[in-house]
């Protein structure tokens, strides 16, 4: 870890979340975060429910608009609203808790849809040229089925998703978000809507991505999970990062007092 | 003056002297013309509309269309189809000085009508798409619109199949008025076989029976459509 050369690839400063639940009430879900994540590292946050982890991590893609502070990513700050966030999307791959493939298209279909429309609206949208359009098309094709192959599950690319189990939907939701090659995944507790038998196929490929170097930001209620694969783990209470550190550090000797009782009540 | 008798000399106008030449060609055609276009123009608006009402409110153009479409939709909802029919034929049209033949304006107010109407049922559609469809196809890098058209809006016709269908049933029934306008329709052709020796008997039933085949036809159709669109899912 020392000797990697360590650039920066998303610094947040100042990070602000509130909800307004009324006209009265407002609630504060991000309370002034700080943090720097840096290429090729490995970021599982864990913590109680409601303690503002999913929130933070969909305020990373600026899912959730921040109502205060910035997200660099790139040297650009994503929560200016100038900024052209679909671009820089398109360099954070996301997966969802409810995996969210898109019901109206096939599973190739699902992969290609992004790197098929993303790249003839740059050839020129409309009135790019067949050729180069047919072009990107079976670019994209080759390169969905290659995911396919990955992930195992050549001989379903023809299919809807309401035919597959969780696990096969969560293992091409990662698939889909890696057809954009991005430069970081976000994980938003993967493993948690699916049954117990399932987990372990998804946490195999979350596994042989970080293996390969992939950037990528966790949230986990999978304490063993963290703990093999993460190098950062952050725990958050209250909207705040109360601890951070590496496995080691957190699981074994954990300082703040939230975290030791929280640790007690999940291992 | 017995049934019998009267049905006879229906059936000898309508049939045997060739008038249900013109209840097809003329008649079925413009009542089905106008609730076709009048249906595929009521989709385009209605999808536009529901597109600005569900759009995110925090910048200033989406409110200002968002009001712009209220007063449409609060427009052709507040008055009745037949005013607005008169409005355009003899108000409006004459007013800008364009002549617009009965049928085509018969086939323009049904559109922005039933826009009105589509408006509705499509927003209802969208948002019974699961949020996590447009998060997903954002989260890819698609637009707002993109995510919209490719993802959320196809799934969206889908759920309001039924409706849209409905819809289209209401539009062929409403089709009757376009007489005000001078525009020939089913009901038209039937009043002028009935003008010919007076009896409305016969050529009324006849007209009734024209309408609810064409209405029972439709429902089936889209009840076929609808289980095909179920089985591309499978």
């Amino acid at each position: 870890m020392e000797n990697q050369a360590k650039n920066e690839l998303i610094v947040v400063s100042g990070l602000c979340k509130s909800f307004r639940i009324n006209k009265k009430k407002i609630l504060n879900v991000l309370n002034d975060i700080d943090y720097t994540i840096y290429e090729g590292q490995k970021i599982a946050i864990i913590g109680p429910s409601g303690s503002g982890k999913s929130t933070f991590l969909r305020c990373l893609n600026c899912m959730e608009d921040p109502t205060g502070g910035s997200i660099f990513f790139e040297g650009e700050d994503l929560a200016d609203m100038k900024v052209d966030i679909n671009r820089h999307r398109e360099n954070i791959g996301m997966v969802f808790q409810q995996f969210n493939l898109f019901n109206n298209k096939t599973v190739i279909q699902n992969i290609m849809l992004a790197p098929v429309h993303l790249g003839i609206k740059k050839a020129g949208g409309l009135f790019a040229k067949p050729a180069v359009k047919k072009q990107i098309k079976e670019q994209a094709k080759e390169n969905a089925l290659k995911l396919l192959r990955r992930i195992g599950l050549e001989e379903k690319a023809n299919v809807y998703p309401s035919t597959l189990s969780g696990g096969q939907k969560q293992r091409i939701a990662i698939a889909r978000a890696l057809a954009m090659n991005p430069k970081v995944m976000l994980f938003d507790e993967p493993t948690s809507a699916l049954d117990p038998e399932m987990v372990g196929e998804v946490l195999d490929l979350i596994k042989e991505l970080a293996n390969e170097g992939m950037t990528m930001v966790i949230v986990t209620h999978e304490m063993g999970f963290a703990r093999e694969v993460a190098d950062r783990i952050l725990f958050m209470d209250g909207g705040r990062i109360t601890e951070e550190g590496t496995p080691e550090e957190i699981f074994k000797h954990p300082k703040n007092p939230r975290l030791q009782e929280f640790l007690s009540k999940v291992l | 003056m017995d049934f019998a008798h009267q049905w006879e000399k229906f059936w000898l106008l309508f049939y045997t002297n060739g008038g249900y030449k013109r209840v097809f060609s003329e008649g079925l055609v413009n009542t089905l013309q106008i609730a076709i276009l009048g249906l595929a123009i009521g989709i385009v608006i209605g999808t536009l509309i529901a597109a600005v009402k569900v759009m995110p409110k925090y910048k200033v153009l989406p409110r200002i269309l968002d009001g712009v479409c209220n007063v449409y939709v609060g427009f052709f909802r507040g008055t009745p189809l037949v005013v607005q029919l008169l409005m355009a034929y003899y108000v409006i049209f004459p007013l800008i000085g364009v002549t617009v033949s009965s049928l085509n304006t018969c086939i323009l107010v049904f559109g922005l009508n039933s826009g009105a109407y589509v408006a509705e049922i499509m927003r209802a559609g969208i948002q019974s798409v699961d949020r996590g469809q447009m998060e997903a196809g954002r989260a890819v890098g698609l637009s707002y619109a993109a995510t919209m058209m490719k993802i959320v809006v196809p799934q969206a016709v889908k759920n309001i199949l039924p409706t849209l269908g409905n819809e289209f049933i209401a539009l062929i029934k409403d089709t009757s008025v376009v007489s005000f306008v001078a525009a020939t329709d089913l009901y038209k052709i039937f009043t002028e076989i009935g003008n010919k020796n007076y009896e409305y008997l016969a050529p009324y039933l006849m007209m009734a029976i024209f309408y609810i085949v064409l209405v029972l036809g439709i429902t089936l159709l889209v009840k076929l459509l609808e289980s095909r669109m179920q089985r591309a899912d499978r």
